[in-house]
């Protein structure tokens, strides 16, 4: 038998029930893996005994003759943006340090309920700004991957679930939380080889959860294939009458229902995201994608999505905007770190706390969210760019009349180096290109890893679906899943 | 999209984000890059396009006027909303003394 | 209407005055938390995670608040938005924990309607004016700052967080004090009537932001400034008759308005510049993320409609039509507990024009005696039905009425058992009565004899010492007649 780290999350939960291993044993063997992968900085703080406690939970069930729980045993990782009862959670940022939230995000509550256990809390880019985990104000999250050229340069493991997709890619976690705003959990899956879905805007309650931007922010599985992912969904998902965004929706029995069969499918080739200086090995994925779904009984058409340009643009101005003032409670006065120099008003009390709290980028993004909403620019700006996102929205609309699903790249590159697109803004904001418009449009999808690149780095693909259409979402990931074949790992350096 | 340092200076006053004249500096270039490259939105034409309201066709749902219904969102939990309050005395928040 | 003018060095100046009202909804639970609204509880006490704006947490509405503000919206006959949305106003206060307000900017839930004021309600005749409102919005209010608890320190109490409010925005349509004073006050029985604010202004459930600026009569509007927060009917009077006659002084000077927020100080009656807030004017305003359209079905506005009650403006004219003077109308239509008790007498029988006047002059008498409110009376209105009804069959005189009433005010008896128990029937027997004036004739025959000698005054005694001889019982009407007949 391998070991049990190697075991994704329908193995572990199939293994407990069998009793081929006790729940225990598993939470041991992945505490023991995030002990050891401090290098990684992926986990901002370890909380084995939550991970043990439902792992005995689930062994006295067992012992006990119940059935068991969709999630009975599988120990996972929480990405720091989920609050977490008597859990410190920071969203990656100082302004929290300290914090402890005194309730639970119905999310991660969702997950409890379902039987699943916490190894610790996964480090992110500040307050989920960022594609690269190089904003978090506790460390870089590293890549376990490295390229094959033999330099030892550290990789980003993508942003903002950065920690999620390190730990998923790494082994110590079988399945974790991630985020996606405007690609935070696919961009993530794609650089480290895992597999993660963005659900439709609506589907996983927001409550609990540090908002980034309130109209984009989504939570999903991130998972080393698509049936883990789920499996992982289904217990996540689920209407929230705390969350007015919520949808009023059952939850379908997604894993129960996969089948790669794509006999009458459509699948549309958006030609705008065939963008300018796209490496070819992208290029010949998106191509050998195309392939595969043909493969597995699917017919390709070419689609346009006009306003496609405009996506990325639209983004930062709504998701700053939005940010800057979800962020305007860090204040200081009621939870967090506050800054008082001597002398200093409220005013001043606020200004020195937030200088300290934030860090660079979540300034960044404050301000120019701050200036998009002022006096005499909020038209220009802001209503521009919520005019142009309802084109966003109806491209896709009208492109369903056409196809089923979209196939595209997830990213417009492999993991890139720490540190090599840090000073440029905009550069890193590319990196989302593939991504932020299904965002702006609250549709499903997700990235399964593709293949290597020359180097050796994960490549993924995207399946975009109709809005609550997690089902064919994931049956199209899957159809490429199966066909991929992808079992490359990180070799172990950390 | 030149952004200038007072501007710089102005919206971290409105942003209550305090920031030295290096800062400021060093941002407003920043700043003037970012808006500029957003700024390419102007040539999408929207005339008779409706802002977006909502994300998916979906109606705001309204709750019933019950007091604590939900423990998670009703009062009388003092000791946890003060829990993490950097001061708290006598049962309130503190703050610098506000002058109005 | 209003002719109001100040009289300045160089000439007359005219006020021009709009009101913004924030008037706290009547519910149990916050507008988007569950907590409690209840006035006066221990700090913090009454805050949700919600109003503490906790990383996270979110707003769900209240439905019964956004009924209430719709309720109120058709009150005033105004336009109802079926599609209306929350925005957020964005600006740091310590008593702001999420750094924005959630209100309504761009679309608020009731537009354009009006309400009719009238500088003296107790005449028919008195002028009317309307006074437009632009709209009427929901919001949340703020916390609450305690400076004077620490040298250094203020205190910060979340209590009031999230509660409800309406803003009631006029149009700048009045031109005086009394003006304002009676919008306020019309506009606060409209709310009492509708139950979506309980008018209570030393609780806060009413505040005014009172816009004022001054012009030559016939000249455009000038600068106006805003003074915030007041809250009585008589410092809104008093902060316009200060801040208008304190710009005419500013202009006469040569000097400008600057638009500006100010605070009144109700020990001095005057206002002052509120520096704290100078900075805040650009708010930021935009969609709140977190909250879908508000849309309001027929079925939805149907109940608003039919549960509205009958409004202050047609209960008078209703009562009018029933006779009832117009000072009484205006007594009793002018506070909702005062005409509900009305309405309740006429329900249980009673005559219109005499239970009005009984009521407006009896009953309100004898609660002002004992300092109590209408909704404690002691006497119901069914016992008071049954005391007029008394009254009206000729069982009871005025004078026994009163002592009946006092009796009942005293022990709670209902007027027929104090009438039986205590034999204040009154008696029209004309054998009792003509005995009592023969024996009254007999004892005053010189008092006869003058009033045969044309002393017709001397009538009025012989009544009197009838009545006293029958022990007030008599029917007034009978020993008239029996007397005019005795005496010739
Ligand atoms: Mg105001
Ligand atoms: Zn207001």
């Amino acid at each position: 038998m391998s070991a049990l780290t190697d075991l994704g999350i329908a193995a572990i939960r199939d293994g407990v029930a069998a009793g081929d291993f006790s729940a225990r044993e598993v939470a041991e063997a992945f505490i023991a893996k995030v002990a050891a992968a401090k290098p990684l900085n992926a986990f901002l703080v370890e909380t084995p005994d939550h991970a043990l406690a439902a792992a005995d939970a689930a062994d006295a069930a067992r012992a006990g003759g119940e059935v068991l729980k969709p999630l009975a045993g599988v120990p996972i990782g929480m990405k720091d943006l989920f609050c977490t009862a008597g859990v410190p959670t920071t969203a990656g940022s100082l302004i929290l340090d300290g914090f402890t939230p005194p309730y639970e995000s119905t999310v991660s509550a969702n997950l409890w309920a379902a039987g699943a256990g916490m190894l610790g809390k996964l480090n992110m880019d500040q307050f989920a700004m960022g594609s690269s985990n190089e904003t978090s104000a506790f460390g870089n999250v590293i890549s376990p991957w490295r390229r094959g050229d033999g330099s030892n340069a550290p990789l980003a493991p993508g942003g903002s679930s950065g920690g999620s997709s390190a730990a998923v890619a790494a082994r110590l976690c079988p399945g974790a939380t991630g985020t996606d705003t405007g690609g935070s959990i696919r961009q993530p899956a794609a650089f480290t080889g895992i597999s993660g879905i963005k659900p439709t805007y609506g589907r996983c309650s927001r409550w609990g959860v540090v908002a980034f931007a309130s109209s984009l922010d989504q939570a999903g599985p991130m998972a080393r294939d698509v049936r883990d992912c789920a499996l992982m969904l289904e217990a996540m998902a689920g209407f929230d009458p705390k969350d007015a965004t919520s949808l009023n929706e059952s939850v379908p029995a997604w894993t129960a229902s996969l089948s790669s069969n794509l006999k009458g499918k459509r699948i549309g080739i958006p030609r705008e995201y065939r963008v300018d200086a796209m490496p070819d090995e992208i290029d010949a994925l998106w191509q050998q994608g195309i392939d595969w779904l043909k493969d597995a009984g699917a017919e390709i058409v070419e689609v346009s999505l006009p306003h496609t340009k405009y996506a990325l643009p639209a983004y930062y101005i709504i998701a700053p905007a939005e940010a800057s003032s979800n962020l305007a409670r860090y204040d200081g006065v009621r939870y967090g770190h506050r800054t008082l120099p001597d002398g200093a008003n409220l005013q001043d009390m606020y200004a020195a706390t937030r200088a300290a709290g934030f860090g660079d980028e979540v300034k960044r993004r404050i301000m120019i969210g701050t200036y998009v909403l002022s006096a005499g620019f909020y038209d220009a700006y802001f209503t521009q760019a919520s005019k142009v996102r309802t084109l966003i929205a109806r491209d896709f609309e009208l492109a369903w009349a056409q196809c089923d699903y979209l196939l595209t790249p997830t990213a417009p590159s492999a993991a890139f180096a720490l540190g090599e697109k840090s000073a440029d803004p905009i550069a890193m904001y590319l990196n989302d290109v593939f991504t932020v418009p299904s965002s702006l449009a609250g549709l499903p999808a997700m990235s399964v890893p593709g293949g290597l690149d020359r180097q050796g780095l994960p490549l993924g693909l995207q399946i975009i679906g109709k809005a609550l259409d997690e089902q064919g979402v994931l049956n199209a990931s899957l159809a490429l899943e199966e066909r991929a074949g992808f079992v490359a790992r990180p070799e172990k350096w950390w | 999209m030149a952004v200038d340092i007072a501007t710089v200076q102005r919206i971290a006053g409105l942003a209550r984000i305090a920031i030295t004249e290096a800062e400021a500096a060093r941002l407003a270039p920043e700043l003037g890059n970012i808006l500029g490259w957003i700024e390419q939105l102007g040539e999408v034409d929207t005339s008779g396009v409706a802002p977006m309201t909502a994300v998916i066709p979906n109606q705001l749902r309204l709750r019933d006027d019950v007091v604590n219904a939900d423990p998670l969102t009703g009062g009388n939990v003092r000791d946890a909303v003060l829990a993490n309050a950097p001061q708290a005395e006598h049962g309130f928040f503190a703050v610098p003394k506000v002058i109005e | 209407m209003s002719d109001y003018r100040i009289k300045g060095a160089t000439g007359d100046w005219e006020v021009v005055i709009g009101l913004e009202v924030h008037a706290q909804v009547t519910s149990q639970a916050k507008l988007f938390s569950g907590a409690a609204t209840a006035f006066g509880a221990e700090p913090n006490s009454q805050v949700s995670l919600v109003d503490a704006a906790m990383p996270g947490m979110l707003p769900v509405p209240n439905r019964e608040c956004i009924r209430q503000a719709v309720r109120t919206g058709m009150a005033i006959e105004a336009q109802i938005n079926k599609w209306s949305r929350f925005d957020r106003k964005n600006y740091f206060y310590a008593d702001l924990p999420q750094g924005y307000q959630i209100s309504q900017l761009y679309h608020p839930i009731v537009g354009e309607g009006a309400i009719e004021i009238s500088l003296d309600d107790k005449n028919p005749d008195a002028e009317t004016k309307r006074i437009g409102i632009e709209r009427i919005h929901v919001e949340q209010d703020a916390g609450k700052l305690m400076h004077d608890q620490h040298p250094t320190r203020s205190y910060v109490d979340l209590n009031r967080s999230g509660v409800a409010l309406m803003e009631i925005v006029s149009r700048p349509d009045m031109r005086s004090p009394a003006e304002a004073g009676a919008y306020l006050r019309k506009l606060r029985s409209i709310l009492r009537y509708v139950g979506s604010c309980d008018g209570n202004m030393e609780e806060g459930s009413m505040r005014a932001d009172v816009n004022v600026s001054v012009r030559r009569p016939g000249e455009p509007f000038g600068t106006r400034t805003e003074t915030k927060n007041v809250n009585s009917v008589r410092f809104v009077m008093q902060a316009i008759e200060h801040e208008a006659s304190r710009q005419v002084d500013v202009l006469e000077a040569g000097g400008r308005i600057v638009q500006e927020t100010r605070l009144f100080d109700p020990d001095s009656g005057t206002t002052r510049s509120m520096r704290s807030k100078e900075d805040a004017h650009d708010y930021r305003y935009f969609p709140d993320p977190d909250l879908l359209p508000l849309e309001l079905d027929e079925a939805f506005l149907d109940e608003c409609r039919a549960s509205l009650p009958e409004l202050p403006d047609a209960k008078r004219a209703r009562y009018l039509a029933l006779g009832i003077t117009p000072y009484n109308a205006g007594v009793l239509t002018a506070e909702v507990e005062a005409a509900r008790w009305f309405d309740a007498l006429l329900e249980a029988g009673a005559k219109p024009v005499a239970a009005s006047n009984w009521v407006t002059s009896e009953l309100f008498g004898a609660l002002n005696r004992l300092g109590r409110d209408i909704a404690s009376s002691p006497v119901s209105p069914a016992q008071a039905a049954e005391l007029l009804a008394l009254v009206a069959d000729g069982t009871l005189s005025g004078s026994l009425a009163k002592q009946v009433f006092e009796i009942m005010l005293e022990t709670g008896q209902n007027a027929a058992q104090i009438v039986d128990e205590r034999g204040l029937k009154q008696t029209s027997d004309t054998g009792a009565i003509e005995a009592e004036i023969a024996r009254v004739m007999e004892a005053n025959a010189d008092k006869v004899a003058d009033y045969r000698g044309g002393k017709d005054k001397l009538f009025g005694f012989f009544v009197g010492q009838v009545m006293k001889a029958m022990g007030g019982k008599a029917n007034p009407g009978v020993v008239n007649d029996l007397l005019k007949k005795a005496l010739g």
